[in-house]
This record gives C-alpha cells, sequence and structure tokens, in this order.
C-alpha cells in the first residue's frame, strides 16, 4: 500500500518537477518557488550575520579589546545587526513561509500579484547586493540605528549607501505586505469565513499592515538624512537648524513597529504548531486572533519608549510609557491562552512542538524584561546597557527565530515532500534553547551591573558573565548549524514525506507533499472551522476529507 | 469579498473642473504670499498655506487617483493611511510642544 503511493508521487507533477532550468527558478510566478528563492536568500544573509555575531562573542571573551580595533568592532556590531534585523529577521517567516504556506491555506492558486511577489525578490535582492557592496567597502559603524551625528557630521564610511540599500529593500518589505493583504481579502476558498482561517493567517494580515503604514516611514527618515548629508539640507544637524530627535522619532516611528513585523508571524506559527501538537483548538481563536491586530495597531503608539533619555518632553515620555505597558495585555493574551490550549491536550513532543515550547518561555522573559524597560525610572539606569541588548534577543532570537525554525520543521514535509531525521530535529531543538540562554540570560545580569552596549572592552569583574555567554554563542551556533546541515540532507536522502505527516488539520496538509503547481486538483470548499480536532476523525469516517470537501 | 466595483468612466468635465479649481487655488496661494499675514495672527501664514494645501490634495486623491468612486474597501485604506500619518506627527509634535513650559517646564514637577 505505502510504495504504491509513494509510486505515485514519483510519477506525479509537482512545483518543484516543474521545469530545472535557472530561468524556471528565475522568472517563476509560484509563490511557492518564490519562497524557496527568499529561503535561499536569507540564508545566506543569516550566515554572514551569524559570522558578525561570531566576531563580536569572541572580541568580548577577554576584558581588554585585543581582537579587534575600536573603529572595526563599531562596524562589525552594526553590520550584524543591519543584516540580520533588514535582510533576514523582517523578511524571514512572511517571505519564506508565508509565501508558501498563505495561498494553500486560502485554498487559492497564488497570490492575487504573482509578478509583484518576483519583484519583491529581485527588489529584495538589490537592496541586498548593494548592502553587500557597502559591507565589502568596509561597512558602516553607526548602530544600526543610524542616529545622527553618528551617521551624519561624524559619519567617515558608507553611510550613504546602506541608507539606499534599505530604502531600496523596504519596498520589497510594502509589496509583500501589499500581496498578503489583498490575497486574503479576495482571494479566500468558497465557506473560508473570516473566522474560520488559520490563525497563521490573522497573524500575517496584522503584519502587513505594519508592513504597508510602517516601512514608507523608514524610507522617508532615510532619504532625510541622505538629503541632509548631500545637500546640507538641516533636518536633523543642530548645525543646519535641524533636531537629531527628530531623527528618533522617525526612526522609531517604523523600527518599532518593525519589532511586530517579526514577532507578529512567529505567533501564527506557534499557533499552528501548538493546536496541532495538543490535538485541540487553539483556546479563545477570536482573542488570539483579534489580539495579533491590537499588537499591529498599539506597536505604532509606543516608540517614544526608546528616547526617555533623550531631551524628549517628560510627558510624552509617560504617555509611551503607559502605551508600552498596554501592549504587554495582547501578548499576554496569546500566551495564556496557548498555555490553555495545552492544558489537557494529547500533547507530542515532535521538534516543532520543542521550539513552540521554548518560545512560550523565552518569548515571556523578552516582553517580561520589556515592561522593566518601558519604566520611565527604571529605564534611565538599563538605558544602552546589556539588559537591553538580552531583551531584544529573547525577544527576535527567543520569540521569531525559534518560531521560524519551528515553522520551517513543521511544513518542511509539505514544502520539500522530504522528511528531516526527528531525533536529530529534537536534539538541535534542545541544544538552541540551552545555547540561547546561555548566551543571553547572562547578558541581563551584565546590563543590571552596568554593562554598555557597542564597548569592546570592559572591566575585569565582567569577564565570568561575558565568558559565559560567549561559550553559549558556541552552542547556539551548533544548534543553528545542525539543521542548515540535515534539512540540506532530507533533500536529497531523506524519507518521502506522506501529504499529512502530522495528520494536522489546515487546507495545506489535504494537498499533496510537494504541492502540484497549481496547489490544489480541484477547487476546495471549506466547511468547518480551522482547528477542528475534536472532530477530525467524525469527519474522516463520514467520508470527507479533513477541513474541506471537493466540488 | 467581492470588492470589485464597476469601473467608473469620469467625464472629461470633471476632470477640467478639477483642474480649474487647482489653478484657482494655486493663484489663491501666489495672491496670499504677497500679503504678510503674521502681522494679523502670528501663526496665520502657515495655517492658510496648509488649508489651500490640504483641499488641492483632498481634490486629488478623491478625483485624479479615483478614491471618490473605489470600494468603500479602497476608501477604508486611504483613511488608515492618513490617519497613520496623523499618528506620526500628533505624537511627535506633542513631544515638542510638551518640551517647554506646558504645563510644567521639564524638571521642575
Amino acid at each position: 500500500m505505502a510504495t504504491e503511493v509513494i509510486e505515485k508521487v514519483e510519477s506525479r507533477s509537482t512545483y518543484l518537477n516543474n521545469g530545472h532550468t535557472v530561468k524556471s527558478w528565475l522568472l517563476t510566478l509560484d509563490h511557492k518557488r518564490i519562497g524557496l528563492l527568499y529561503l535561499f536568500s536569507i540564508s545566506i544573509f543569516f550566515l554572514i550575520g551569524g559570522i558578525y555575531a561570531s566576531l563580536i562573542r569572541l572580541e568580548l571573551v577577554t576584558p581588554e579589546g585585543d581582537l579587534l580595533t575600536p573603529d572595526t568592532y563599531n562596524r562589525v556590531f552594526t553590520m550584524h545587526g543591519v543584516i540580520m534585523i533588514f535582510f533576514f529577521l523582517i523578511p524571514s517567516i512572511p517571505a519564506v513561509l508565508g509565501n508558501f504556506l498563505l495561498p494553500i491555506m486560502l485554498g487559492a492558486k497564488d497570490v492575487a500579484f504573482p509578478k509583484l511577489n518576483l519583484l519583491s525578490w529581485y527588489i529584495f535582492m538589490l537592496g541586498g547586493a548593494l548592502m553587500m557592496y557597502t559591507l565589502i567597502n568596509g561597512g558602516i559603524d553607526t548602530g544600526w540605528t543610524f542616529y545622527p551625528p553618528y551617521s551624519s557630521i561624524y559619519s567617515n564610511s558608507e553611510v550613504t549607501m546602506a541608507g539606499v540599500s534599505i530604502f531600496i529593500t523596504g519596498f520589497s518589505s510594502i509589496l509583500t505586505g501589499l500581496n498578503f493583504m489583498v490575497t486574503i481579502h479576495t482571494m479566500r476558498a468558497p465557506g473560508l469565513t473570516w473566522f474560520r482561517l488559520p490563525l497563521f493567517v490573522w497573524a500575517h494580515y496584522a503584519t502587513s499592515l505594519i508592513q504597508i503604514l510602517g516601512t514608507p516611514v523608514i524610507a522617508i527618515t532615510v532619504l532625510a538624512l541622505a538629503l541632509e548629508r548631500t545637500f546640507q539640507i538641516g533636518i536633523f544637524d543642530p548645525k543646519l537648524g535641524g533636531d537629531p530627535v527628530l531623527f528618533q522619532h522617525m526612526f522609531w516611528f517604523y523600527s518599532h513597529p518593525a519589532v511586530y513585523i517579526m514577532i507578529l508571524p512567529s505567533m501564527g506559527v506557534i499557533s499552528e504548531i501548538i493546536a496541532n501538537s495538543t490535538r485541540k483548538r487553539v483556546f479563545g481563536y477570536h482573542f488570539v486572533a483579534f489580539s495579533s491586530l491590537a499588537i499591529a495597531v498599539f506597536g505604532f503608539l509606543v516608540w517614544g519608549h526608546h528616547m526617555f533619555t533623550t531631551s524628549q518632553s517628560m510627558y510624552a515620555g509617560m504617555v509611551f510609557s503607559i502605551i508600552s505597558y498596554a501592549v504587554a495585555i495582547p501578548s499576554a493574551i496569546k500566551t495564556f491562552n496557548w498555555l490553555a490550549t495545552i492544558y489537557k491536550g494529547s500533547v507530542s513532543f515532535s521538534t516543532p512542538m520543542i521550539y513552540a515550547l521554548a518560545f512560550l518561555g523565552l518569548f515571556t522573559i523578552g516582553g517580561m524584561t520589556g515592561l522593566f524597560l518601558s519604566a520611565l525610572g527604571l529605564d534611565i539606569h538599563l538605558h544602552d546597557t546589556y539588559f537591553v541588548v538580552a531583551h531584544f534577543h529573547y525577544v527576535m532570537v527567543g520569540g521569531a527565530i525559534i518560531g521560524y525554525l519551528g515553522g520551517l520543521h513543521y511544513w518542511w514535509p509539505k514544502m520539500t515532500g522530504r522528511l528531516y531525521p526527528e531525533t536529530l530535529g529534537r536534539i538541535s531543538a534542545v541544544i538552541v534553547f540551552v545555547g540561547f540562554n546561555f548566551t543571553f540570560m547572562p547578558q541581563f545580569i551584565l546590563g543590571y551591573l552596568g554593562m554598555p552596549r557597542r564597548y569592546y572592552a570592559y572591566v575585569p569583574e565582567f569577564q565570568v558573565l561575558h565568558v559565559l555567554s560567549s561559550g553559549g554563542a558556541f552552542v547556539l551556533a551548533v544548534g543553528f548549524m545542525l539543521p542548515l546541515f540535515y534539512l540540506a540532507w532530507s533533500i536529497k536522502y531523506g524519507q518521502k514525506a506522506p501529504n499529512n505527516p502530522w495528520t494536522a488539520f489546515g487546507l495545506e496538509w489535504q494537498t499533496a507533499s510537494p504541492p502540484p503547481t497549481e496547489n490544489f486538483t480541484y477547487n476546495p470548499v471549506v466547511t468547518t472551522e480551522a482547528y477542528e480536532f475534536e472532530h477530525v476523525e467524525e469527519i474522516r469516517n463520514a467520508g470527507k476529507t479533513g477541513a474541506i470537501q471537493t466540488a | 469579498m467581492s470588492d470589485h466595483t464597476e469601473h467608473h468612466i469620469v467625464s472629461p468635465k470633471i476632470y477640467f473642473a478639477i483642474f480649474g479649481a487647482l489653478m484657482v487655488f494655486t493663484a489663491i496661494t501666489v495672491a496670499v504670499a504677497r500679503f504678510d499675514l503674521a502681522s494679523v495672527w502670528g501663526p496665520l501664514n502657515i495655517i492658510v498655506a496648509m488649508t489651500v494645501a490640504t483641499i488641492k490634495a483632498t481634490l486629488v486623491v478623491l478625483y485624479f487617483m479615483h478614491v471618490r468612486y473605489s470600494s468603500k474597501l479602497t476608501q477604508v485604506i486611504v483613511i488608515a493611511g492618513l490617519f497613520w500619518l496623523l499618528i506620526m506627527l500628533v505624537l511627535t509634535i506633542a513631544d515638542y510642544v510638551a518640551r517647554t513650559g506646558w504645563p510644567t517646564p521639564l524638571g521642575q514637577v
């Protein structure tokens, strides 16, 4: 029986065997292939960003600045931040998993604008190429935040080129957001009402909102910076009549919501994994869905909490502080609802679920320490210390990257038609969790004790904690490299995946693994909610195929 | 789900009328520039200039960009975009206004 199925798969036409030429990949309009193009590109950027991270941790093993010069160190941490944020984290889940899965989850054949989708990848690669040019020319030393006067009068590096690169890359993000939003509005399968959508889709809808409304502002900001540098128009430079804090207002109006661009899709992935791995409907579906939108909207009202120690008005600071506390509410709603989903569920500890459980713990720590930082008084002590560095790595690595890895494992059989080695997957997930905590937990203590961020030398008392952190980073690197190897290995040698290896419930599991170019060989019609695990057997026994009926 | 409204064809008459209105507003801007309204009331210059500019922008968006004839969803998106711009402007300006003298100068609470 099993061999029969596999033989059928061999002869079947899939999106992967529909053309083998380079042209068939580089000019493809298939959202699944574009997702893989993104996967390949961002993996390279992740490696480059990771090399910079290793240099930082190596320098900080000893209190003296002995490995890198101070100027090189500035460039290294800046390039680490710029590449990881703009070229890995922001495109990670939406552009890879979102691109691949969103149309399939909606029962559509592709996104609403396939050509714009391909264009977004080319724009991304153009921005990436310019950033590589900047990197080869020595990189920039402003910090990833580009604050003037580091980026204006005191800059001696390729700031303008880096600015152009960010400007261009932003449009790729806008196009992806636009495409997703229109696709979700107009291309849902018959019967797929808003409240039958998987929570992955809701999370991507909220993300698209931020991408469309926020990203133009970073474009304006770097454009203003370039205008000031080139034509001496006074915008941010006090000498020309500008105000450096204005830059921070404009920069964080995008860059704070950008944090939610990174974390919201990850939350969508976690909802899918937890529902499937506990065999339960996500507790409080409506609350989890709307809390994504609440995070997207409230996320735009908190940017001033990055500027408590500047000349920003105390009154504005108070308002920003209160709203920052308010953002914790929708995040907490999600976390508690996921816990309630796990409660009395039939939990299986598969690799994706280990990542999801790691996410729950790490994101909670990342989120809670955010509340420390949004307290006006405490922030004066913690501002620009390693406490901040630890906090945002708990959110971005412990939240966003862990979610991305969990999602990549969860949908890997669907994307490639191959199973990854499960035991190795579990081991590497645990290595990532342990290595991550060893890297960043000491940084909370370091920061609280007064270790400033972006310093390449420090007092000898801090060495033990720094060595712990660097050792943890080595373990973390092993945890990140393992999936790279075994996932690549599984593409050729992995066991062939059945259509629904997790016996999961979404539309994406009702089509073949890997899916055909047109996603479905029939028109899917949806008759049930997203997570009807309680009735999955009844529905199957009644002769229906899971969530859908063929029409 | 079906937001595809019929494609509305705008008569040239309306386009010319809008064009005329924009020209009139441009003339107003030029005419007003000859007087220093600040002598009447401090911020009057900027208020008049911004009012004229806002009306012109609204006309362009509504007629030349066809938002008036678009679906409700498109209109909501346009309004949301403007609302988001407003968030940035209002909260940023609130900081600048509150830095000096309102209601108590910084550091004197």
